[in-house]
């Protein structure tokens, strides 16, 4: 550790006040909106004494709905942060022509483009889908919960953990300045000295832990907890999705935690793995993350295609078209997923065959994507189609992400890659898989589950002004970038000296207005629904007429999900039970087994955090006691042999009463 | 309680028994997908190593390192540690929980010569100079070789807390899971080491 | 997946589904394992084979017979257990880290020869 500056203390490690970022207005100003705001909401909490029952009923929850609901929160929490980002990019990029400078500095600027890709796939993207699946799969299989409640509480909290590591670097010290996957040698010890790419590197270690572990987690409900009768194809498409999901967060993320194990140790240790001398290279971490980096695609839109089946077959009235077809493509991908790597760096010149190779395989898994468009459309072909506003998202989805899916296969061609590599026409192309597949499939899952988890829908006319602001949005923000691209445009420039390219800057900056009209006619929604909620109320537990078994019980499902086990007949089981005559028991209740609340994941979530800060500021000490005081806590924590309990059949009878009255008052 | 879905009539929609999914009945298939994923990390390693691992600087190769004697011996204390988590496990099975106890601290013991043996040739190559800074061969070396070593420290301290809780508790079934998972976890440390002694000592040697 | 397979889930999620060894299995096991690895390190440290890639390509033999020895003497794994999702978990794994590794070597080694100028190659070592 002898390259690092002299100026460490023993109690502070290198961590001064210089690292508060006094200097740059706009992070003051931010800090002093965040800050305000922070207060303003923790004397909020403490005026109407929420904080014990936030502790009870949330934060210690092992309860799979309510960890959903907060890793929701998390996400839509980080979507702000990464969309302001967003917002400064195109400002700063259609400013900063004939001799400005815009209105960031370069070393700003870097950062800005790394946490807004940092921020939107681990903590915007990963914690929407990571939630969705949690609420979801549950439900939608007949079980009580998942495999490992503590477990799942505790992912939650390490995920959260992360995000928290990446915003405090925001006003404490300062974030990688290498583009979201850090390459060596740029991210090494010799060019970053500074704090920023180890920021980079402890926030996604704590934030992979929580993913890689609900990963396990969530592949063991599926495969074990499904309710009698639900044979692997009698699995709503969802679960099937999701389950595929898992499978590549487990068998992907643990790449991406050794290949940042092996970089910290480079910039710890003085290592020699992805250095310039000593027989290092560089190459090598390009090539490892993108092992990862790939399947973490699949990871992300995946379960968006769930999502989309789901809705196309209920707002469609018939059942999804070709299901066992959409389970293989489905499987298919997310083997082929492996096999594509080498795609994002066809320019790093391994030749010929080894490009042909990795550019036939991604032509290839076009195939089954392509495929399930065709479900799809076969799907809503002659159905009773409501465009209620999933059904509308699914629609944009459809138009928008078969652009973006030929955008990819042009760039899958290598001679062309060449051309279009680090191009705008890259940032567009993936922009346009991933708004349009991934968020679009998330706010349709939003949209179409909201009133399960909460017993009311979200308000439609604020959905449709966020939904065609959106779409809009999205079309004027990224068209330009493809023109762009293709005119040789390279990502990730601050300042440009040809004047005719401006006025194409300033239309992506006009989409990108438009997109934050959109995200706040979201949270208007949102908030116009819950002042509206009596009125958007759903007594039913079932307002879309669905066909999957999470529509079987109440809305919000109570703790134990349902009363009796459901026993399944058929793919479309709540439909199918609705069709032949099923009869909601109204008596002879039992009490349920269920897991008992913790405070054991918030502990051990919180002392990875600190080990994490402590870490990226050479604190030794207090990094020796966070580890310490985990080993301890882990250990402790197994010592406890009382992690279950029985709801009373009085509080089942009294739950289940309720709902009968309600269902009787309806009717 | 056991409704095969073959025998369901088809006007049943729920079990009127509570579905026991017998608790801890997914620990065992969570942990072996857990085992998977580590064995992942340790394909990153072997891969690095496979990649990295021609890369002397010009500094000292395997031949100039590697002492066969010391690697043979290591095995075998491994090897023999997992024979003896095996005789616990049979132990387990009686019901014999003295006899557990006795082959888990045997099995103990056989972990931490193994991590005394590793730490002696550790400490032998870094006094000599063969430091993990001097070459990406070495780096990638002494990272795949401590990462096994890591995780032998980590099944030390585990079996340790385990001999504490059957000790309390006894050979309950919740315990009874927890050795087993540790029986996995020790096991597979076996099966990666066997890729460590082939990959890089035995075919380090003939480079 | 055969239907029929998973039908079997009901009655797969109650009992709990693992296979455990016998002495005489474990000492199997662990004979065989000796000598797996006890050949190896033999041919290694005399050269009895004489050429080194036939040693290396034996020794490599040697070592996934011993890992399958191993998964089925102490790690127990049969396609039956956990109602066979075990077995499928490690098949497709052992798919990935082949993919991971002769894919990373395979992309290097390429990487390697066409960056690297010729004239280094001969110069060096």
């Amino acid at each position: 550790m002898s390259d690092h500056p002299a100026t460490q203390s023993l109690l502070f490690g290198r961590l001064t006040l210089d690292a508060l970022p006094l200097h740059e207005p706009i992070l003051v100003a931010t800090f002093a909106v965040v800050a305000l705001g922070g207060i303003a909401l923790l004397a909020l909490l403490t005026r109407y004494r929420l904080w014990g029952y936030l502790w009870t009923e949330w934060f210690t929850s092992v309860d799979h709905k309510r960890i959903g609901i907060m890793y929701m929160v998390l996400g839509l929490v980080m979507l702000l942060r990464g969309f302001a980002d967003a917002i400064m990019m195109r400002l700063q990029q259609a400013m900063a022509f004939g001799g400005s400078e815009g209105y960031l500095n370069a070393h700003h600027y870097d950062q800005i483009f790394t946490a807004h890709g940092v921020i939107m796939i681990f903590f915007v993207a990963m914690p929407l889908v990571t939630g969705l699946m949690n609420y979801v799969v549950p439900l939608q299989i007949g079980a009580r919960d998942v495999s490992f409640p503590f477990l799942n509480n505790f992912s939650f909290w390490m995920t959260a953990g992360g995000a928290a590591v990446v915003m405090m670097s925001l006003f404490v010290g300062e974030f990688a300045r290498t583009g979201w996957l850090a390459y060596p040698p740029l991210s090494g010890i010799a060019y970053s000295p500074d704090p920023g790419v180890d920021y980079y590197i402890w926030a996604l270690q704590v934030a992979g832990v929580g993913t890689l572990l609900s990963g396990v987690n969530l592949v063991c409900t599926i495969v074990k907890m499904r309710a009698p009768g639900m044979a692997m194809m009698k699995m709503p498409i969802f679960t099937w999705t999701a389950l595929c999901t898992n499978v590549l967060i487990v068998a992907a993320f643990p790449v991406l935690t050794a290949v940042l194990a092996l970089l910290s140790l480079d910039r710890y240790l003085g290592t020699n793995f992805f250095t310039n001398d000593f027989g290092g290279n560089p190459m090598m971490y390009v090539n490892l993350i993108w092992i990862w980096g790939h399947p973490e695609v699949y990871i992300l839109i995946l379960p968006a295609f769930g999502i989309f089946s789901e809705v196309a077959s209920t707002f469609s009235g018939k059942r999804l078209f070709g299901y066992s077809s959409m389970v293989y493509a489905t499987v298919v991908i997310t083997i082929l997923s492996y096999l594509v790597w080498l795609h994002h760096f066809f320019t790093m010149g391994s030749g010929a065959s080894v490009n042909s190779f990795f550019g036939i395989t991604t032509m290839i898994i076009s195939i089954p994507t392509g495929a399930k468009i065709f479900n799809w459309l076969f799907t809503m072909y002659r159905g009773r189609i409501r465009f209620e506003l999933p059904m509308m998202w699914t629609v944009a989805f459809m138009l928008i992400f078969v652009i973006g899916g030929m955008t990819g296969v042009l760039l899958a061609v290598p001679p062309a890659d060449f051309v279009l590599h680090n191009s705008l026409f890259l940032v567009a192309h993936f922009h346009n898989v991933i708004i349009g597949g991934v968020l679009f499939g998330l706010f349709a899952g939003l949209n179409y589950w909201f009133p399960k988890a909460f017993g009311f829908r979200l308000d439609p006319f604020w959905g449709k002004m966020s939904f065609w602001f959106w779409v809009l949005g999205f079309f004027f923000a990224f068209m330009p970038l493809y023109v762009l691209g293709l005119m040789g445009v390279t990502r990730r420039l601050r300042v440009f000296d040809d004047p005719s390219l401006q006025i194409w800057f300033v239309i992506a900056g006009f989409g990108a207005v438009l997109i934050l009209l959109g995200i706040v006619a979201m949270l208007v929604q949102i908030f116009v629904s819950i002042r509206r909620r009596e009125a958007l109320r759903d007594p039913t537990g079932d307002p879309w007429d669905g066909r999957t078994l999470e529509w079987a019980t109440a809305s919000p499902p109570p703790a134990y999900n349902f009363a009796f086990t459901p026993v399944v007949h058929d793919g479309d089981a709540w439909w199918d039970m609705k069709r032949r005559g099923y009869q909601r028991p109204t008596e002879g209740f039992r009490p349920i087994h269920m897991p008992r609340n913790t405070g054991a994941g918030v502990v051990l979530a919180g002392l990875s955090t600190v080990l994490a800060v402590a870490l990226v500021w050479y604190i030794w000490w207090l990094a020796a006691l966070c580890f310490a005081g985990l080993i301890a806590t882990a250990i402790i924590h197994s010592f406890n042999y009382h992690r279950d309990f029985h709801i009373p059949v009085d509080e089942v009878v009294a739950a289940e009463d309720a709902r009968t009255r309600l269902l009787a008052a309806r009717s | 309680m056991d409704t095969t879905v073959a025998t369901i009539d088809r006007t049943v929609f729920h079990l009127e028994e509570e579905h026991g999914h017998a608790e801890g009945g997914s620990t065992m298939l969570g942990f072996w997908i857990y085992l998977m994923s580590d064995c992942l990390i340790f394909a990153v390693l072997f891969a690095t190593y496979g990649v990295l691992g021609g890369n002397y600087a010009a500094g000292p190769a395997p031949k100039d390192l590697f002492e066969l004697p010391l690697v043979a011996l290591n095995t075998a204390m491994l090897l023999f540690s997992s024979i003896t988590y095996g005789f616990a496990m049979l132990a387990m099975q009686e019901g014999r929980r003295a006899a557990t106890q006795a082959w888990l601290a045997v099995t103990g013991l056989f972990g931490l010569a193994f991590l005394g043996i590793e730490l002696y040739e550790f400490a032998h190559l870094i006094h000599i100079g063969a430091t993990p800074q001097r070459s990406a061969f070495l780096s990638s070396f002494f990272t795949l070789v401590g990462t096994h070593g890591l995780h032998v420290t980590f099944g030390i301290v585990w079996l340790v807390t385990l001999m504490v809780q059957v000790a309390r508790h006894g050979l309950i079934p919740a315990n009874r899971r927890r050795l087993m998972c540790l029986s996995m976890f020790w096991h597979f440390l076996d099966v990666i080491w066997i890729g460590v002694f082939t990959f890089v000592y035995l075919m380090g040697m003939l480079r | 997946m055969s239907t029929d397979a998973q039908a079997a889930h009901g009655a797969a999620a109650h009992d709990d589904g693992h296979t455990h060894g016998t002495r005489r299995s474990y000492l199997i096991g662990f004979g065989l394992s000796v000598v797996l690895t006890a050949i190896p390190f033999w041919l290694v440290m005399t050269g009895a084979l004489g050429s080194q890639q036939a040693t290396a390509l034996t020794i490599m033999g040697f070592a996934v017979v011993q890992i399958v020895v191993h998964m089925i003497y102490f790690l127990h794994m049969t396609s039956r257990s956990e109602g066979g999702w075990s077995m499928l978990a490690l098949i497709f794994t052992l798919i990935l880290v082949l993919i991971t590794l002769t894919g990373s070597l395979w992309v290097m080694y390429h990487l390697n020869t066409n960056m690297m100028p010729p004239h280094d190659m001969s110069g060096m070592r």
